[in-house]
């Protein structure tokens, strides 16, 4: 249990021996600092798991590193936490994590910066790991904020083109409007529980707070916009697409299997407090159903592979969040893994994609890939599969535990089980569009595949996963509360299992055999624009926000209370003009003004008299 | 003994480098250095004397010499942990503004290190000084070498500049000047003895209406300084045309002056005046935060647009001050120290943009990452610092005061949280305007010489880098210190 710091300083410490040894290294000896860190971090996660499962092994313990700062009534320590739902975690974030790493190493070895990169990753991992493993919500914010940094700095990592820079900013400061939402419950939750410490949180919640009243119903919504800007779900969804000016690699780890999950995470683990404000759940779960929709919708139509896997990818976090409303705490984390595993897979096959291509992203330039691409083909047909939630695959059985609690949440329940149902539905859709789009179809380039260890290998063994985790446990059971019980009708099952079914052979009439062209957006070009540009919050956030905005700071860019000491030198001027009028030199002139006023005074002084 | 010798082995240093700097340039330089050095032993000595653990007393050192007897003022030098943390702050900035001044100031340098270090000797009287008189004496130390480094070695709009700044500054302190002795009349009224002395001064009885304006007078001079809104006009442009050396310490140390009057005066002397008056001043503290802001995000001159974000964070100070409370108050201690370290790195890194390109306006800056790596990194690091990054020590500052500030104040804890959303806005533009994009070539920068950061450079920069990470882990190594002074603070400010 001692080892467990040593999860998070590892990446830490690739990130330091990366930066202080910039340009002093070859590039060889920067892969085996930036994947060995993490992947090092992996095996003592498989050590401390190894503790963890051990008969009579505590379910959850705390590691105070050192008191990181105190005033007062606050005490904050630096200080870890580890128990099932950190643990399961750990697991996506080092193994996942250290695939990742390992096929970057291939992807990104033409790059000039490739030390650079590195450094980001492992600091990235390192705060991620952060995030999961404080064991108070200060710390966690460290993570929290950690990670969106080096997301920012991973979209930007391309710096030459200034509209990196622009999504990067635009990554940070929308998921940032999150976080100041987030600090505020943070105040208000130390205001009412007098402690920042999750374990102890935990524990007060159900103890102080009255279910359904105000308070916790406040904490729990700002927390929620907290996990809502992260975790790229409506209404703050807007910079997940643009985020992926990135490189692949990096939509892959940070982008679709860990940070954009950080807010699932986030509400799991102050499920106590979420469970005082029953409202706030059923918000989440509308946000999870609406997120799943429109961004299902919106993935139908776009031509750059990478933007439809980030919109697939706010789909399926929107499956979660679902997940976490009506009450599937544990499907939730279980579709979390599940997701980390298939959409990494997708990402980096088409990370091989796009480089066989020659950095061609626009999938109307792809087709017929599949006999020149045999194991990208296999992956990605096994990475759909999951992400339509085929049985026997993984992604099915974490779906089908979320649909079928769903179906049982009193009141909404049905409603809420056939808007899930729908997303599936569409799901497999796009995902199949984008399949038979890829590589079916008369072949229109001529594609070089990257070959090599660090290709083919990371993305088999991610496959070989996705196919099996629907058998893995993970050891959140007695940490978060268990899903309702029961059993919803048998035909439910089967309309879930035939809705994916019959959305994949909608794209294979449409897109394979060109059949039932009538169902193609085309025809209604304005509708096609409305969806591709993502419903038009884009132009919403534009109108609304930033306009206005800009507008006002143009407009008093110069300060306008900076007038009131102009104003003074002006008024000074004018009345040095006035008098200097008198001083001007006129005997004559002297004479009246002493005369008249020496009578003015007489007069007054008579007057007085 | 210690600060008699701070403040002596600069006055004197100032005094030598003058004299030498007429024979040599290099010489007025390398003795700045060393009364640096020699200042910083004796405080260095300070410093081991009062962690002893065995002086747990309050009042680290206590100095105590009449001076003008007929009116009761003394020479009154005294630190706690309050004074030790800020004057350890001053010593540091001070010798990362001297190495900025290395290459940078190149005429008349005797003069300028005689005004350098004796600005340095102002403040740290400033922080030291528990005479009022003496304080007022020091307040005027540090302000008229400033004014001479801004109006002599400053940019393009000097003139202009330094008059603004003396003018806020002298009509400000004038004020203060007068509550003073307004302050000491009323003293001496209930109690017949004259006296300055801040020990004899905070019992005063102040309740009523001649207490409240007495309060403003204090209040509006250190507000100037501080500055915070509406009377903060003369910062950007004092900031804008000082030397690089002049804006470290003017951002690192001269607004520190401002927050440490409200601080030890404000409250403890006026604790009646300051509690009624509390709301609209955190009104202003907020207002602060948000508009400098935005007006920050608009600018296009770099070190503008540094000097907006001064203001902007020194709204959160005066929020924390305020508020009153014991977290507010350490995280405003926090914040004061968390923004000299990253505003003076920002300033150095204008300035050191500034010796390369000539140029301070971001619109002609662009892709230096490529060419300036390392240049790129830090001000990477100072910019998210400024936007209150966990890890780094102005995330502890903010996060507290605005903690201690959501306790009494949940309003204004949350509009001024606000801040947090512009203050990526304003900080990653100088990210995206100066450092995204193609790589400008050697039309604009003029030159093809080796452009990143050299040892000297890099040395001064991460003395700060060192200072915000250390602070950002193990924030306690300042609390445990000012813990116990803000304990008296709060318990003066609370009306006896």
């Amino acid at each position: 249990m001692q080892q467990l710091w040593l999860i998070p300083c590892l990446p830490l410490v690739g990130f330091l021996l990366l930066v202080l040894g910039h340009g002093r290294c070859s590039r060889s000896a920067a892969r085996l600092v930036g994947v060995g860190s993490v992947a090092m971090a992996a095996l003592v996660t498989l050590w401390v798991a190894l503790d963890f499962y051990s008969p009579g092994a505590a379910q959850s313990y705390q590691v105070e590193l050192w008191p990181w700062f105190s005033a007062g009534a606050l005490e904050v320590s630096f200080g870890l936490y580890l128990d099932g739902l950190s643990l399961s975690m750990l697991f996506v974030i080092t193994g996942v994590g250290s695939l990742i790493h390992w096929y970057a190493s291939g992807y990104m070895w033409q790059d000039p910066d490739y030390q650079r990169f590195f450094a980001y990753m492992n600091l990235f991992v390192a705060a991620m790991l952060m995030l999961v493993l404080a064991d108070n919500l200060v710390l966690l914010f460290l993570g929290w904020e950690g990670v969106g940094l080096c997301s920012f700095l991973l979209i930007g990592f391309w710096h030459q083109d200034p509209a990196n820079g622009y999504a990067a900013r635009k990554a940070f400061v929308v998921t940032r409007v999150g976080d100041t939402a987030f600090a505020i419950g943070l105040f208000l939750l130390f205001r009412e529980l007098g402690t920042l410490d999750l374990p102890t949180i935990m524990a007060l919640a159900p103890e102080q707070f009255v279910m359904g009243a105000n308070r916790p119903t406040l904490i729990a919504a700002l927390l929620l916009a907290g996990a809502v800007g992260k975790s790229a779900q409506l209404p703050l969804h807007t910079w997940l697409p643009d985020a992926m000016a990135g490189p692949t690699p990096v939509s892959a780890l940070i982008h679709a299997a860990t940070m954009v999950t950080a807010g699932v995470y986030l509400i799991a683990r102050t499920h106590e407090v979420f469970l005082q404000a029953p409202d706030v759940l059923l918000v989440v779960a509308f946000i999870g159903l609406f997120t799943l929709l429109i961004s299902g919708f919106t993935a139908l139509n776009q031509t750059d592979i990478k933007r439809v896997l980030a919109y697939s990818t706010m789909s399926q976090i929107g499956y979660m969040f679902f997940a976490l409303g009506v009450g599937a705490w544990n499907e939730s984390v279980f579709h979390l893994m599940t997701h980390a595993l298939f959409k990494a897979l997708l990402f980096m096959t088409a990370g091989s994609i796009i480089l066989a291509m020659h950095h061609e992203q626009d999938i109307r330039s792809m087709g017929g890939l599949r006999r020149q691409l045999p194991v990208p083909f296999w992956c990605f047909v096994i990475g759909s599969a999951c992400l339509v939630a085929l049985p026997p695959t993984s992604g099915f059985f974490s779906k089908e535990a979320i649909l079928n609690a769903s179906w049982q949440l009193p009141g909404y329940g049905p409603w809420l089980w056939a808007g899930g149902v729908l997303g599936a539905f569409i799901t497999a859709i796009y995902s199949f569009r984008l399949l038979f789009m890829v590589f079916f179809g008369p072949q229109k380039a001529q594609p070089h595949e990257p070959k090599g260890w660090q290709f083919h290998p990371p993305l088999m063994i991610l496959a070989a996963l996705s196919l099996v985790a629907g058998w893995f446990v993970l050891p959140t059971g007695p940490v978060l509360p268990a899903s309702p019980a029961g059993h919803p009708p048998t035909w439910t099952i089967v309309v879930a299992i035939a809705m994916p079914l019959l959305g994949i052979g909608i794209a294979y009439q449409v897109y394979v055999r060109h059949q039932w062209q009538g169902l193609r957006l085309a025809q209604w070009p304005q509708l096609r624009q409305f969806l591709f540009q993502g419903w038009g919050f884009d132009g919403l956030y534009q109108r609304l926000l930033l306009t206005p905005f800009t507008a006002l700071a143009l407009v008093n860019r110069h300060d306008i209370i900076d007038g009131v000491p102009k104003l003074l030198i002006q008024l000074s001027r004018f009345l040095h003009g006035l008098f200097s009028q008198l001083q001007n030199g006129q005997l004559r002139f002297y004479i009246a003004t002493l005369a008249s006023a020496a009578i003015i005074v007489l007069a007054l002084a008579l007057k007085v008299l | 003994m210690q600060l008699l010798g701070i403040i002596i082995s600069l006055l004197g240093g100032g005094v030598l480098a003058l004299l030498v700097g007429r024979q040599s340039a290099s010489a007025s330089r390398w003795l700045s250095l060393v009364s640096l050095a020699v200042a910083s032993v004796f405080y260095a000595s300070l410093w081991f004397d009062t962690t002893d653990p065995q002086a747990t007393s309050l009042w680290l050192l206590h100095m105590d010499w009449p001076w003008i007897a007929r009116f009761g003022i003394h020479v009154l030098l005294a630190t706690d942990g309050l004074s030790l943390v800020l004057i350890g702050l001053t010593l540091v900035l001070g010798y990362v503004a001297l190495l900025s001044a290395w290459h940078e100031i190149n005429h008349r340098c005797g003069l300028f290190y005689l005004n350098f270090l004796f600005t340095l000797a102002g403040v740290v009287g400033v922080f030291s000084a528990l005479d009022l008189f003496l304080f007022f004496v020091f307040w005027e130390v540090m302000l008229v070498p400033m004014f001479l480094i801004i109006a002599i070695w400053g940019h393009e709009g000097r003139r202009y500049a330094a008059t603004k700044f003396f003018i806020y500054t002298q009509a400000s302190s004038l004020l203060m000047l007068a509550a003073m002795v307004g302050l000491v009349l009323l003293n001496q009224q209930q109690t017949g003895v004259w006296s300055f002395s801040w020990f004899t001064l905070t019992q005063t009885d102040t309740s009523g209406s001649l207490g409240m304006w007495l309060m403003l007078g204090f209040y509006v001079a250190f507000l100037v300084k501080l500055p915070g809104l509406p009377v903060h006009n003369w910062l950007p442009d004092a900031h804008t045309q000082a030397p690089t050396p002049g804006s470290i310490l003017l951002a690192g140390i001269l607004l520190k002056t401002g927050a440490y009057g409200l601080l030890r005066f404000v409250w403890p002397l006026f604790p009646d005046a300051a509690s009624t008056f509390a709301p609209i001043a955190m009104g202003l503290g907020v207002l602060s935060v948000l508009y400098a802001a935005k007006l920050a995000f608009a600018q296009n001159d770099l070190k503008r647009l540094i000097a907006y974000t001064s203001i902007s964070h020194m709204g959160f100070v005066s929020l924390g001050i305020f508020a009153w409370n014991h977290l507010s108050l350490q995280g405003t201690v926090m914040q004061m120290v968390g923004h000299g370290l990253s505003s003076a790195g920002l300033f150095a890194i204008a300035g050191l943009l500034q010796q390369r390109l000539h140029t301070r306006d971001l619109d002609k800056m662009g892709g230096l990452w490529g060419q300036m790596p390392k240049l790129a990194a830090l001000s990477m690091l100072f910019a998210v610092a400024a936007l209150g990054l966990p890890g780094l020590a102005n995330f502890i500052g903010e996060f507290m005061v605005l903690l201690g500030v959501f306790q009494v104040a949940p309003w204004a804890a949350s509009l001024a949280a606000l801040g947090m959303i512009l203050a990526p806005v304003y900080a990653l533009i100088i990210m995206q305007k100066g450092f995204f994009g193609a790589s400008l070539g050697t039309q604009t920068v003029g030159t093809t010489e080796v452009l990143d950061l050299n040892t000297r450079e890099l040395l001064m920069l991460a003395v700060l880098v060192v200072g915000l990470v250390l602070l950002g882990f193990w924030p306690n190594l300042i609390f445990t210190i000012t813990a116990a002074p803000v304990d008296y603070l709060m318990h003066l400010g609370k009306g006896g």
